[in-house]
Order: C-alpha cells, then sequence, then structure tokens
C-alpha cells in the first residue's frame, strides 16, 4: 500500500484537511473517510452521475477523480447546497414536483442541475435534457425531474 | 385525470402533500445501505467464476489468507447445509436450497460471475486483491445461452437430474413424457376448440419472437452490512424489498431460528422485484460469524449485471385467428423463457397476463421454463407480463390490419370484462380494461393528425398486471400534539410511506403533514409481505387504515368520557368529534390528543391487514414515433401512457409510477439487452454498453390516470407500480411498422435490427414488384 497523503481542500466552504491513500478516489474518501455519504456510487465508472460534486464550479463526477486531486480546489457537495435552514430552490421543486422515487440518484441530479442553473439560468427543457443526460435515473423516467428543475429556474 | 364514477370525495387521498422523507432525500442526510459504517467493521469481496459452466474441482484460500489485513475467507462449504423446502418469496416461489447455491456456488458454476468464494479485509482494496491469490481449479463444461439450444437434444445440463414437470391446467400432465431436460416445467392451458376455431377463422395471423434478458436496472448495487454475535443474534443492515423475506433466507441458509435475525431496512435505491432475493447476505454472515466483525459488502456494477437481476430472455410464437368483424376465434400462444442458471422464470405469469385483456374462448398456451448458463432471473415489474405481451400485442395488431380495423376498434370488440374467464378458468373481477381502452381510443393523442414528415407512426399496446395483496402490518401512536406516528414494515421505494399515512389521516381526519410515517425493522413491527407485486400502498394501506379506525374508536371513547355521553353518542364528522346530544360541543383531534394523559392514557392502535382482491391493474400506451431509415435511430415524438389506478392516493406518485414504467419498457423496446459473446460472456456489463434511457433519449411522458375503483379497498386503490411496464415494447413496435412498413419480431429494436428490417422490407417488395411484372 502505498504511502497515504495530506490533502488539504476547501470542502462545502470549511477548509479541511484529510489523509487518501493515491489510488482512492475523492467519492471512496468523501463517503468512508468524511462520512458525506450523500454523494451515491451507482457505478464507479462515471456513467451515472450518482457521484456528482462541484469542484471549482464545474461538475464532475467524484468517481473519476482521484482524492489527492482536490488539493486547493473548491469542492460542493449535496451536503453543502441547502444554506443553513433553507432548501436550495431546486431541492424544494424537488419536493414538489415529486421529482424523486426512490431517492439514490436524486443529490447528483441536485449537484448537476446547479452546475447548469449557476451558468444558464434560462436553460430551456432541451438543454436541461442534454445537461442532465449524464445523470441516469431509473424510477422517475425524468419527466418530474425536468419540470422541477425548469420550475427552480423560475424561484430563483 | 378522469374519475369515471361519482364517489365520496376524500380529503386527502387524492391531494399532493409533500412526501415525509423527502427533505432527508434532497439533502443527501438519507442512508442507504451503502452509507452504513460500523465501528470495527470489514469489507467482504466476492471471486466469482469466470467460465460460464465448470465443475468446481478445488478451491485453496491459503495464498488469500496470509496477505496483511485479510481476516476470513468463505465458500459454499461454510454454509449450513439447507433443505430443499420451499418458501414464498412475493411473487415467485423459490427453492432455498438454490438461493443458497446461487449466492456461493456448491460444485459447479452455472454461469459467468457465479460467486465462489468471499473475502473479509480491513479496507475494500485489500479484500479485492486477495480474490487473486484465491486458487480455483475448475473442469470446464459446454454451455447453453439460449432457450432453443438448451433444448436440443444432447444439450449440456446444468441440473444433472432435473426432469421436467409438465402441468395441464393447474395438474400435473401425465400423458406428457418428461425425462431429464433443462426444461424445468412446461404449464399449458387448453379451452375450447381451436380446430372448429381455426375453420371459423377469416383471417389466421401467426408470428414468432424473440427477446434477450433486461435488468431492473436500479441505480443502487445490491449491499448488506452482516453483524453476527457470539450470542447467534444476527443483525442485517441492508436495502431489500422485504425485510421479512431477507430474514427468512438468512435464517434457512445459516440453520438459525428466524428470531435470532434481525433486518433493519435502509433506505433503498430501487429495486423493481431485483431486491428480493439474497445474494450478499449469507456469505457476510458467515464472515461475521468468523472474525467477529460487523461485514459490509457493495457489488460493483459489473457484479450486478453479472450476478442479480435480470429478467427472462425468451423465444415465443403465436398463431391468432378473427372472424371478418373482427371476433377472436383462436388463440394459440407458446412462451419460452430464459429462467438463468436455476428453474423460475416468470413465464407462467407472461402467458395468463398476456392473454387477460382479452376474451378468449378456444385457446392452447403453453409455458415452458428453461434454464441457461446466465444469472438466475430475478422479477421485475410485472414479471413475465411485458414479454408476453409483447408478442400478443403485437400479433394483433397485424390481425387488425388485416382485417382493415382500427387496432383499438379490434380491442375493444375483444376486451374482456368483470366475470370473464381468463385462460386458467378463473373469472375476471372488477376491471378498468374497457375504460381503459375507451380512454385510449378517445384520448386527444390518439384522434390527432400523425406529426408531418416521412417515416413518422403510431401505435398502441395495452398491458395488464394482477397485483397482489398479502400481509401487512402497521402500528399508530397518538401524541400529545395530535400528531400520530405510523409505523409500517414497508420499505418505501418511491412514496409509499406518503401514499400509506394519507390514508390513516383520512379516516382521522387529520392532514398527511399529521401523520408521521417509520418503517421499522423486522424486531419491531408485525410481520409485512414484499414491497412488491404493486400492493404495498393497496395491502399496508389497508392495515394502516384499520389501525387508524381502532384510533378513531378510541377517541370516540375519550370524547364520550369527557361529556360522560355514550360512545354512540359522538358522531364523527370532518376531524370533530361531536356530541349529538348537545352539537355545540365539539373537539378536534389535537384537542383530545391534548387530554389523553387525563382520559385513560396514551392512544395506541395496531392492526394486521391480508386482503385479497387486490384489484387487477390494466395499462395501455400512444406512441408517436419518427424513424430515421438512414442510421434506425427511433426518435420518440409523443408518449401518452395510461393505467386504470382504482383510486389513486397520491396522484403525483401514481403519475411516477407509470411514467417510470413506461420509459423502462421504452429502454427494453428500443436498447437494453444482456449481449452475451460466443464464449458465454456478458460483453456489456456496464451503463456505457447496456443502455437505459436518458433524460436526451425521452419526451414527456404524458400520464393518464383512470379509475374504476377496486371493491377491495376503502377508498378503491389498485396497485399502480408495475403494469406501467407492459405496453410499450408492443406500442413502438407497431408505431415503428407504421413509420416504416417494416415489422420488427426481435427485442431490442436497435438502430442495427431496424436498418436491417427495413432493407429486407424493400428487398421483398422488389421481389414482388418483379413478379407482377
Ligand atoms: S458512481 Fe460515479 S458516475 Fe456512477
Ligand atoms: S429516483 Fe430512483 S433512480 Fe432516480
Amino acid at each position: 500500500m502505498a504511502k497515504k497523503v495530506i490533502v488539504q481542500a476547501n470542502l462545502n466552504d470549511n477548509d479541511t484537511e484529510f489523509l487518501s491513500e493515491p489510488r482512492q478516489s475523492l467519492l471512496e474518501v468523501l463517503r468512508e473517510t468524511l462520512a458525506l455519504t450523500g454523494t451515491k456510487e451507482g457505478c464507479n465508472d462515471g456513467n451515472c452521475g450518482a457521484c456528482t460534486v462541484m469542484v471549482d464550479g464545474r461538475i464532475v463526477n467524484s468517481c473519476l477523480m482521484l482524492a489527492v486531486e482536490a488539493e486547493g480546489k473548491k469542492i460542493t457537495t449535496i451536503e453543502g447546497i441547502a444554506q443553513a435552514d433553507k432548501l436550495h430552490p431546486l431541492q424544494q421543486s424537488f419536493l414538489e414536483e415529486a421529482a424523486l422515487q426512490c431517492g439514490i440518484c436524486t443529490p447528483g441530479f441536485i449537484v448537476a442541475a446547479k452546475g447548469l442553473l449557476d451558468r444558464e439560468p434560462k436553460a430551456d427543457e432541451h438543454r436541461v435534457r442534454h445537461w442532465l443526460a449524464g445523470n441516469l435515473c431509473r424510477c422517475t423516467g425524468y419527466d418530474k425531474i425536468i419540470r422541477a428543475v425548469l420550475k427552480a429556474e423560475k424561484e430563483l | 385525470m378522469t374519475t369515471t364514477e361519482n364517489r365520496p370525495q376524500f380529503k386527502v387521498v387524492g391531494t399532493r402533500p409533500v412526501r415525509h422523507d423527502g427533505l432527508e432525500k434532497v439533502t443527501g442526510k438519507a442512508k442507504y445501505g451503502a452509507d452504513v459504517i460500523l465501528p470495527g467493521m470489514l469489507y467482504g469481496k466476492v471471486l466469482r467464476s469466470p467460465h460460464p459452466h465448470a465443475r468446481i474441482k478445488s478451491i485453496d484460500t491459503s495464498g488469500a489468507l496470509k496477505i496483511p489485513g485479510v481476516k476470513a475467507v468463505v465458500t459454499a462449504k461454510d454454509l449450513p447445509i439447507q433443505s430443499d423446502k420451499m418458501v414464498e418469496l412475493g411473487e415467485a416461489h423459490a427453492n432455498m436450497k438454490q438461493i443458497a447455491e446461487n449466492c456461493l456456488a456448491n460444485d459447479k458454476v452455472l454461469y459467468k460471475g457465479h460467486a465462489v468464494a468471499a473475502v473479509a479485509a480491513t479496507s475494500p482494496h485489500i479484500a479485492e486483491e486477495a480474490l487473486d491469490a484465491i486458487k480455483v481449479v475448475y473442469e470446464v463444461l459446454p454451455f447453453v445461452l439460449n432457450v432453443d439450444d438448451a433444448m436440443k437434444p444432447g444439450a449440456t445440463l446444468l441440473h444433472e437430474n432435473m426432469v421436467t414437470r409438465a402441468v395441464l391446467g393447474g395438474k400435473p400432465d401425465p400423458a406428457k413424457q418428461v425425462g431429464k431436460s433443462n426444461v424445468s416445467s412446461e404449464m399449458r392451458w387448453v379451452g375450447g376448440n381451436l380446430e372448429q376455431a381455426w375453420k371459423d377463422s377469416h383471417v389466421i395471423v401467426e408470428r414468432e419472437y424473440f427477446t434477450k434478458p433486461v435488468h431492473q436496472g436500479y441505480i443502487e448495487p445490491h449491499v448488506t452490512t452482516v453483524n453476527w454475535n457470539p450470542d447467534g443474534k444476527i443483525t442485517v443492515w441492508t436495502s431489500t424489498q422485504h425485510t421479512f423475506g431477507v430474514r427468512q433466507q438468512a435464517a434457512a441458509i445459516l440453520q438459525v431460528p428466524e428470531g435470532m435475525v434481525k433486518v433493519i431496512p435502509m433506505e433503498i435505491g430501487g429495486g423493481f422485484g431485483g431486491k428480493i432475493n439474497v445474494y450478499l447476505e449469507p456469505a457476510a454472515a458467515m464472515l461475521s460469524k468468523k472474525t467477529g466483525h460487523p461485514v459490509k459488502m457493495v457489488m460493483t456494477r459489473k457484479e450486478v449485471f453479472e450476478a442479480s437481476g435480470p429478467t427472462s430472455g425468451s423465444h415465443m410464437k403465436m398463431k391468432v385467428g378473427a372472424t371478418k368483424d373482427g371476433k377472436i376465434t383462436g388463440w394459440q400462444l407458446w412462451l419460452a423463457f430464459e429462467a438463468g442458471a436455476y428453474p423460475g422464470s416468470p413465464v407462467a405469469m407472461g402467458a395468463m397476463c398476456s392473454s387477460a385483456p382479452y376474451i378468449v374462448e378456444n385457446f392452447d398456451v403453453s409455458a415452458l421454463d428453461i434454464v441457461v448458463n446466465k444469472p438466475k432471473v430475478a422479477a421485475y415489474r410485472a414479471p413475465g407480463s411485458p414479454i408476453g405481451a409483447f408478442a400478443v400485442e403485437s400479433t394483433l395488431d397485424e390481425l387488425a390490419e388485416k382485417l382493415g380495423m382500427d387496432p383499438m376498434d379490434f380491442r375493444l370488440k375483444n376486451a374482456a370484462k368483470e366475470g370473464t374467464r381468463q385462460i386458467t378458468g378463473a373469472p375476471l373481477g372488477k376491471i378498468g380494461n374497457i375504460e381503459v381502452m375507451t380512454q385510449v381510443k378517445n384520448h386527444p393523442h390518439y384522434k390527432s393528425p400523425l406529426p408531418v414528415g416521412p417515416n413518422v407512426g403510431r401505435g398502441v399496446g395495452m398491458g395488464y398486471w394482477f397485483n397482489i395483496g398479502m400481509q401487512s402490518s402497521a402500528a399508530l401512536n397518538v401524541n400529545p400534539d395530535g400528531s400520530v406516528s405510523l409505523v409500517t414494515g414497508s420499505v418505501d421505494i418511491g412514496g409509499t410511506r406518503v401514499a400509506v399515512a394519507m390514508q390513516a389521516a383520512e379516516i382521522l381526519g387529520i392532514r398527511a403533514e399529521d401523520v408521521i410515517p417509520t418503517v421499522a425493522d423486522t424486531d419491531s413491527i408485525g410481520w409485512t409481505g414484499v414491497t412488491g407485486g404493486s400492493r404495498t400502498a393497496f395491502a399496508t394501506g389497508i392495515a394502516a387504515i384499520n389501525a387508524a379506525e381502532e384510533v378513531k374508536k378510541q377517541l370516540i371513547a375519550r370524547a364520550a368520557l369527557m361529556w360522560e355521553v355514550k360512545p354512540e353518542d359522538i358522531e364523527f364528522k370532518d376531524g370533530l368529534y361531536i356530541n349529538k346530544k348537545s352539537p355545540k360541543d365539539s373537539v378536534t383531534m389535537k384537542q383530545l390528543a391534548a387530554k389523553m394523559m387525563m382520559t385513560g392514557g396514551y392512544v395506541t392502535a395496531s392492526a394486521t391487514a391480508n386482503p385479497r382482491m387486490a384489484g387487477a391493474a390494466y395499462g395501455a400506451m400512444i406512441v408517436d414515433v419518427k424513424v430515421d431509415p438512414e442510421t434506425g435511430k427511433v426518435d420518440l415524438l409523443r408518449v401518452t401512457a395510461f393505467q386504470d389506478a382504482g383510486k389513486a392516493a397520491h396522484p403525483s406518485y401514481v403519475e411516477g409510477q407509470i411514467q417510470g414504467g413506461a420509459v423502462q419498457g421504452i429502454g427494453w423496446a428500443l436498447n437494453e439487452e444482456y449481449f452475451h459473446t460466443t464464449d458465454g460472456v456478458m460483453a456489456n456489463s456496464s451503463w456505457l454498453d447496456y443502455r437505459m434511457p436518458t433524460s436526451l433519449d425521452l419526451p414527456m411522458i404524458d400520464p393518464v390516470i383512470i379509475e374504476v375503483p377496486n371493491p377491495g379497498h376503502p377508498f378503491g386503490l389498485r396497485g399502480v407500480g408495475e403494469v406501467g411496464i407492459c405496453a410499450p415494447m408492443a406500442a413502438i413496435r407497431n408505431a415503428i411498422f407504421r413509420a416504416t412498413g417494416a415489422r420488427m419480431y426481435h427485442l431490442p429494436m436497435n438502430p442495427g435490427s431496424i436498418v436491417e428490417a427495413i432493407g429486407a422490407k424493400k428487398a421483398a417488395g422488389h421481389t414482388n414488384g418483379a413478379a407482377k411484372k
């Protein structure tokens, strides 16, 4: 086993330091070392988006990024999306539009959708579908997810 | 949404409150199976067979045990001996010994990916590395990958002593010659006079279909954590559709009393039928026993594909005739389903369900369950029904076309209704079949002109699922603030906490938000059946209704005590307890709850329901497609999905079931398949290559809820979870025909196969043209 490395990163607005083996993915360290289990694993090979986080404002599949690459980066996970006691409009609209069934894909969709709305607050349906095409949901057929994102745009 | 009958209006049922567990799920706080972290926890990994069929000559685990960090290794030899007793597992009977062998192969591996040994170590990486140090000697055997090869004389036998079970009309068929075979059972139903029926037919269509196995595709992989204490108590934290089923299977495989096993349900990331059988628990339990530590095991996505799920691939033949005016005369259906490595495909359900929308008087229906060297199939949303429906709804479309009839007129002419006998002889109960068909025919989508342009077509299809009842338990505890805690044993996969809570709220005249639902472990609530079979909102709903009625009765007694009148003098109306003797005296539940301690203590109630009349569900789809004849790509232009919900408890989540089922069916129709290479290996065991629909592949799915109340439920609910997956394959296939003139007989209808079918059609057209000259 290679020696662990100290990594310093800003995680959900907190400066954080953690130890990581060079081979560990960011997803594994978030979940197993830092107990931030809101970020989910669906495939561990970049094909489902359940593990989506934001790194310096860009959406990333955390299963495809090594934890040591987080050095000096700003990371936002699902746990960092709501403000204190106030849900993000996306979280609120997902609730109101019944945009989740089992909910395993939901953290990834909300982080990915935030990545879109931060950049394109007026994205239309096609653009939302295109942007979220890297996130799989097997329960909903996407209809209510797309509606929830379009509704959140209006609230923002 | 359409209501077909005048019924009392509900206050809570039929509204759309925010689900109670939603906030935790949109903030990442909800704990799913993989989120379990326990003190001293070890990580388990599974060594799997590289061969589709082989005898295990020896397993040497000594190398693995020498690796630092490795704590234990288990093989099938470590599993207590199992008996052959059959157990009830939701929708399918499963042989416990075979479930155990599927978890850890005994003397033979029966598919690539079959578990052979498991390792526990201090990290998942060490456990994975240790797998390479286990030496297994195999004697490689020939293998069979589809039903036709498996039935050939001389085919390699997966289970050397298996003899076909021949069943005619539900009873053993002594006339049938049976021998050792990969066909585990052949069920047959015959009725009427088929010979005469063919003579009476104006048109007869005879067709043949092939489908591939497809996976349920839940986003959360299988996961479990097991702790086996030295006192014999075993605790399982898992994502399952059926906690009590995991308890039963684990206890049977580990040969311990059921009471020694406690199953704690974690939130579950999808199941669709695939999370009922155990896969990891027996190995995790034995590893925990050996090490004295809790052991967590998570499948990789590749393992999920190769060693869990899927549903059957099939070969089907259908011959059906009709009179000139479109009445079905004869009905002959032959279904052969892959069971995977062990018997138990849903072929009988495929045969019965696909015939259920129609009046079928002269019939001969056969259903063959056939083992092949692929993973053992598991239930998948209306198991068997969508496969059968693909054959039936496709053939009927061709029959209607030959008759020159509108496809919905043809279906309506032959529509089964209450009292119609199914092929099993059982009459249908109160159903919404005709209502669904009528809604399709009258829907603006059906009446609208096709979108303009070439290669555009519209198709329809029907679907049926019988739904199940079974036992559920619920407990209600009134809190001093007037809220009510609701405890059930039903795992919530898609919004059933709220749908069940709403039913209790309806009875008590309170808001859905005032009911606080919890899903309890197997030590904390009465026996409850699977979250599956579309039964949860229906059956657990009835348990909650019964408990709520009991709470109401007790609260009426408390009100009577307060006013010193008899309970009969209290009227309950719109959430108010009213003194009939002095109608100005009325109290709310909140006020009664605040006084509970003075009127006799806290009010609690529990109830168990075991309803039978689950209320069968019918569904349908209209779909418009555009096909690119050059590339074979199919674009879905418009999709409308219809379903009889009886009464939609929470319409948003009923719509969600309809939409989700529709899209799984769309994936099955167009893309999804287990692609096995000739060496017996699944070549597409990742989501990159097993392509499920993404948001970009789809339009909005317009759900139409039809409400023909189920007399078996106080509010009229029918199961809603499954039937939505039945119609899409044939509907899309029929639309592709209208868009291109090509008839498809294989699933999936991927671009390559569509280009090929269009090419074949053109070639045939040219030949015909030449013949005419
Ligand atoms: S877990 Fe990272 S993309 Fe699926
Ligand atoms: S809600 Fe279950 S996968 Fe999306």
